[in-house]
C-alpha cells in the first residue's frame, strides 16, 4: 500500500515540471491529475490572500513564525522568548523586562506549542499563547498587533511541556512539569542525591488564570504530584469541559537512562484532573500557601514599555488530601498525545512505543469514578481500571503515534513519528480509513481548528523533523519543513512542501476572517504615553541628567528631529527615544549608530522605542534609518559629537539650516 | 482605462486557459509558475485603509476644489505613482487655477495620445522630498519629478512657486500639498 503511493509519488514528481512548462495537449493520466493540480490549489494570486493564518511554534529559536495557508508562505517571526536584534527585542529599554525571570534575563528559551485563545471551545482570534520549554514560561501575545504582549514565568516547575493548553473559553492556560525534582513542602529545590527520586521528586501542573477582557495572566493554582513526566495535555469540552487531561511517562520513576528505564511497564497514565474542582477548592481556602520567586512581565501598549514584577507567592493544592481532583487512566506506552475529540467524548492517547491507540470514553471515566472502579493507587493517587474507562483500541494504525488532530466529521488525523505518515481513522469505528506519506519522520500535525469544537478542516499540515530529499543542502543541517494536504475528500492529498524557520512543534491554524480585519494598522500618536515621547518635531529635545543625555527624537520621512547632536563627552549613556511620527501603514523607521553593542531598534507608526548607546571614544558618529521608508531612505542619516571628558562644548542640537537661496539641488 | 485593462487580462488568461487545455474538458487555473497569470489587484491606491493619515493623492480626493487635478492625476496613471511613500511635496493647483488655462487646454490634454504631456506637467507639480513651508526661501530652486526646477519666493510671509500663490498647505502621510492659484508649466 505505501510502497504503491511511493511510487505513485515519484510518477508524480517527474510528471509535475513537465505539465508545469509545457502546455500540454495529451489527455492527463490519473497520476498527473491528481497531483498536477496541486500547485494550483496552494497558488495565491497577487491581490488575493491566504484563507488561513498558521501560527506555528519556532521549537529552538524561541519564537512564532506566521505563515497563510495554502500558500506556505513565511509572513512574520514573532519575537517572543529570544532577544531578536533585527527588531530591538529584548535590547530597547522599552522590552528588556519582558525576557526577564527569577534568575535574572534569559535571552532564549524553546518555544513547543501553540493554543489559540477559545470562546464556547471556538477560535476567537484574540490571543495566541506559547510556552517557553526551558525556563518555565508561558507568553501571550496579541493576534491584533502580532507582538508578545506577556511573559509569566511558572514556579515550582521545570521542563514546562504539556502547556500553554487552554480551556473551554481561555478561563486557563496549563503548565506542566516535563522534568520532575525535589520539592519540599512545594518551596524549594533542597539539596538531595539526584537517586532519591522516588522520594523527593515531585511533579506540579499549574493553571494560570486568563483575564477575560485583557488575558492578563497570573497563577492561579498548582496541583502537587507524584514524581512523573507530564508530557502532553488538553482541556475538555462539552460535557467534560471541567476537566483537563494530561500525559503522563516515566512512571517507572528513573533518573537516569530514561530511554531504557522509562519503557520497562506495559502501561503509564493518562491523568485526568477535574480544574472546576480545584478551583472550588482554591476559593474554599483548601490551598496551601507556597513561597516562592517568579517573574510576571507586562507590555503596556499605551506607554510602548514593558514593566517586569516579581511574584512572591501560589497555591498548592494536594490530591492526596482532596481525593476527588485528579485520577490516573493506565494508558500503554509512554503516552505523548492526548487529544480530545470536538465532542469532548473521546480522549485519544498515543503510547509512543505503542502498537495501538487507546480512546477513553469521558462518560465511561465519570461512571468508573461514581462506581469506584480503581485498581489501585500510585502515589496516594487513584488508578482507575483501563477496561473500566476505554472506549476501544485502534490495532496495528501505524509505528510511533505521537499526535491527534480532528476535522469534526467523525475522523481523526495522527502522526506516526517512526513510520512517516499520516493515519486518517474513524473515532466511532476506530477504524483506519487512509494513510498518506510524509517526508520524513512527522512531529505535530495540524488541521485549522483542529483542537477545537468546531473544526474548519479542509487542509491538514505536517510538521517534520528530516528533508534530507525535499530541499537543497545547506551544510549538516537542512531546513525544517512543513506539508500541506487536501484533506476535502476522502482520501489526503499532498499538495505542498514549505520550509520552516526553527523546530516547528505545534501549530495552530485559524480562518483568516478572524484575524484579519483586527490587524492593527498604527498606533495612535495622541495614544502614546510613553514618557520619553516626542508627539511633533517642536517636542524633541535633548537633555542632560548627569551623565545620562536624553534625545527624544522624532522621525518622519526621511530625516530625524534632531539630527546634528553636539555637546555629548566620554562617559556619558546616551538614550535615544525615538518616536516614530508616521501615521501611515507600513511605515516603520529604524535607527542604528555605530558601535552599538546592542542592535537596533524598529519603531512602528506612532510608537516611542529607546536604543541605549555609550560612546566609547571621541569623534563624530553617524546614526540611520534601517527600515527602506521612502525614496529618500538613504538621506535619513544624523551624526552625533563625542567630545572629551570634562568637554566645555555646549549641548546642542537641529535639524536642517535653511538651504542656502541658490543652492537647493540636489 | 481600467476595466479595459482587466477586460484584456482576463481575455489573456482565457487564451491560455484554451492553450493549456486543448483535450482537457476540466478547466485549469494559472498556475503558480505560468507567466501569463497577470498581477490582480488595484496597486496601491486600491489598499483598503481607513485608519492611516491621508496620502497626497486621497486629501486631493477629499477636496472639491481638485476635481479637475485628480481627474488629470488619473488620466496620466499617476495615481499610484503618488500613492507610494514617497515623500512628495505636491503643488495642488485649484479647480479655478486649472479654468485660467486657455479653454480647452484641458480637454486637449485628457486625451489619450495626449498623456505623456499631461503627465510631464503633472510631474512638474511634484518633487520627491517634504518641503514645509517653514524650510522654504525667496529664490529658492526645487527641483520636480520631471526633471525641471521651480523657484520659490517669499514675501511678507506669503509663499508662491513660480509666481502662483501658495494658498494652503496640508500635511498628507506621504508628504505635503501645497495648494496653489495658478497650473505650473515646464519651460
Amino acid at each position: 500500500m505505501k510502497y504503491k503511493h511511493l511510487l505513485l509519488f515519484i510518477a508524480a514528481a517527474i510528471a509535475l515540471p513537465v505539465i508545469l512548462v509545457t502546455p500540454s495537449c495529451k489527455p492527463q493520466n490519473p497520476v498527473s491529475a491528481v497531483e498536477g493540480d496541486a500547485a494550483q490549489k496552494v497558488y495565491v494570486a497577487p491581490g488575493k490572500y491566504d484563507e488561513f493564518y498558521n501560527i506555528v511554534s519556532g521549537g529552538f529559536n524561541g519564537q512564532v513564525a506566521v505563515y497563510g495557508i495554502p500558500s506556505g508562505r513565511l509572513f512574520r517571526i514573532i519575537p517572543v522568548f529570544s532577544l531578536n536584534p533585527e527588531s530591538g527585542w529584548g535590547f530597547s529599554e522599552e522590552t528588556k523586562p519582558m525576557l526577564n525571570t527569577s534568575h535574572g534575563p534569559v535571552p532564549w528559551d524553546d518555544s513547543h506549542h501553540i493554543a489559540l485563545s477559545t470562546t464556547n471551545g471556538e477560535h476567537d482570534g484574540r490571543w495566541a499563547f506559547v510556552n517557553g520549554n526551558n525556563t518555565p514560561r508561558i507568553a501571550r501575545i496579541s493576534l491584533s498587533t502580532f507582538r508578545t504582549e506577556e511573559i509569566i514565568e511558572i514556579p515550582n516547575s521545570s521542563g514546562n511541556h504539556s502547556s500553554p493548553f487552554l480551556t473551554e473559553n481561555s478561563e486557563y492556560a496549563v503548565a506542566g512539569t516535563r522534568f520532575s525534582y525535589p520539592m519540599d513542602d512545594a518551596d524549594s529545590n533542597p539539596d538531595v542525591g539526584i537517586g532519591t527520586y522516588k522520594q523527593n521528586f515531585k511533579g506540579t501542573v499549574s493553571f494560570i488564570g486568563i483575564q477575560p477582557e485583557t488575558g492578563r495572566m497570573n497563577v492561579a493554582f498548582q496541583v502537587m504530584l507524584p514524581g512523573v513526566n507530564f508530557d502532553l495535555s488538553r482541556g475538555g469540552r462539552g460535557p467534560s469541559k471541567d476537566w483537563f487531561f494530561f500525559s503522563c511517562y516515566n512512571t517507572e520513576q528513573a533518573n537516569t537512562l530514561l530511554e531504557v528505564n522509562a519503557s520497562q511497564k506495559d502501561k503509564d497514565f493518562i491523568m485526568a484532573l477535574n480544574w472546576k474542582k480545584c478551583e472550588e477548592y482554591v476559593k474554599a481556602g483548601k490551598g496551601k500557601k507556597s513561597k516562592v520567586r517568579y517573574a510576571h512581565n507586562v507590555y503596556d501598549e499605551k506607554t510602548h514599555s514593558a514593566t517586569s514584577t516579581i511574584e512572591h507567592e501560589t497555591i498548592v493544592l494536594d490530591p492526596k488530601e482532596l481525593k476527588d481532583i485528579v485520577y490516573f487512566m493506565p494508558c500503554p506506552k509512554s503516552p505523548h498525545g492526548c487529544d480530545v475529540d470536538p465532542t469532548g467524548e473521546y480522549i485519544c492517547g498515543s503510547g509512543k512505543l505503542a502498537a495501538i491507540i487507546p480512546v477513553f470514553s469521558f462518560a465511561k471515566i465519570q461512571k468508573a469514578i461514581a462506581d469506584k472502579s480503581f485498581e489501585g493507587e500510585f502515589d496516594g493517587i487513584p488508578v482507575l481500571k483501563y477496561d473500566a474507562v476505554l472506549h476501544g483500541e485502534v490495532k496495528k494504525p501505524g509505528l510511533g503515534p505521537l499526535h491527534t488532530e480532528f476535522d469534526g466529521k467523525g475522523f481523526a488525523y495522527t502522526s506516526f513519528f517512526v513510520s512517516s505518515e499520516i493515519v486518517k481513522w474513524n473515532i466511532e469505528k476506530l477504524e483506519v480509513v487512509d494513510r498518506v506519506p510524509t517526508y520524513y519522520s512527522i512531529g505535530h500535525l495540524s488541521i485549522p481548528g483542529g483542537p477545537t469544537r468546531k473544526p474548519h478542516g479542509k487542509y491538514v499540515i505536517a510538521y517534520n523533523k528530516i528533508t534530507k530529499d525535499r530541499y537543497l543542502p545547506t551544510g549538516p543541517e537542512l531546513t525544517q519543513s512543513a506539508q500541506l494536504y487536501d484533506i476535502s475528500g476522502d482520501k489526503m492529498k499532498l499538495l505542498l512542501d514549505f520550509p520552516t524557520t526553527g523546530e516547528p512543534h505545534y501549530a495552530e491554524a485559524i480562518p483568516a476572517s478572524l484575524v484579519q480585519p483586527n490587524s492593527v494598522k498604527i498606533f495612535k500618536i495622541e495614544d502614546n504615553h510613553h514618557p520619553y515621547v516626542a508627539k511633533g518635531e517642536k517636542e524633541a529635545k535633548v537633555f542632560r541628567e548627569g551623565n545620562k543625555v536624553h534625545v527624544n527624537m522624532t522621525s518622519i520621512r526621511s530625516h530625524f528631529m534632531p539630527d546634528n547632536i553636539e555637546g555629548v563627552r566620554l562617559g556619558d549613556e546616551v538614550y535615544f527615544h525615538v518616536t516614530n511620527l508616521e501615521q501611515d501603514w507600513d511605515v516603520p523607521h529604524g535607527f542604528a549608530i555605530k558601535g552599538a553593542n546592542n542592535a537596533e531598534i524598529l519603531i512602528m507608526p506612532g510608537e516611542t522605542c529607546t536604543l541605549k548607546w555609550v560612546p566609547d571614544r571621541v569623534g563624530v558618529i553617524a546614526f540611520y534609518c534601517t527600515d527602506f521608508c521612502s525614496a529618500l531612505h538613504q538621506e535619513m542619516q544624523g551624526y552625533i559629537r563625542v567630545s572629551p571628558r570634562g568637554s566645555s562644548v555646549p549641548l546642542t542640537f537641529s535639524t536642517g539650516n535653511k538651504a542656502e537661496p541658490t543652492g537647493a539641488t540636489k | 482605462m481600467k476595466i479595459n485593462f482587466l477586460l484584456r487580462s482576463v481575455l489573456g488568461l482565457m487564451l491560455v486557459f484554451w492553450l493549456a487545455n486543448c483535450t482537457n474538458s476540466a478547466p485549469n487555473q494559472p498556475t503558480a509558475t505560468s507567466e501569463s497569470s497577470a498581477p490582480a489587484g488595484g496597486g496601491q491606491s486600491a489598499v483598503q485603509d481607513d485608519v492611516s493619515q491621508k496620502d497626497v493623492v486621497k486629501v486631493a480626493i477629499s477636496s472639491p476644489d481638485h476635481t479637475t487635478l485628480v481627474t488629470a492625476v488619473k488620466a496620466a496613471d499617476l495615481v499610484n505613482v503618488l500613492s507610494n511613500a514617497g515623500p512628495f511635496t505636491v503643488f495642488a493647483p485649484t479647480n479655478a487655477a486649472f479654468d485660467k488655462l486657455p479653454a480647452g487646454t484641458v480637454e486637449g490634454l485628457l486625451k489619450t495620445d495626449k498623456k505623456e504631456t499631461l503627465a510631464d506637467i503633472l510631474q512638474y507639480h511634484v518633487a520627491v522630498a517634504v518641503y514645509k513651508t517653514e524650510m522654504l526661501q525667496d529664490g529658492q530652486v526645487i527641483p520636480m519629478a520631471n526633471d525641471g526646477k521651480v523657484t520659490i519666493g517669499v514675501k511678507d510671509g506669503k509663499f508662491t512657486v513660480n509666481g502662483a500663490n501658495i494658498l494652503a498647505s496640508v500635511p498628507a502621510s506621504n508628504g505635503i500639498v501645497h495648494v496653489i492659484d495658478a497650473v505650473l508649466l515646464p519651460k
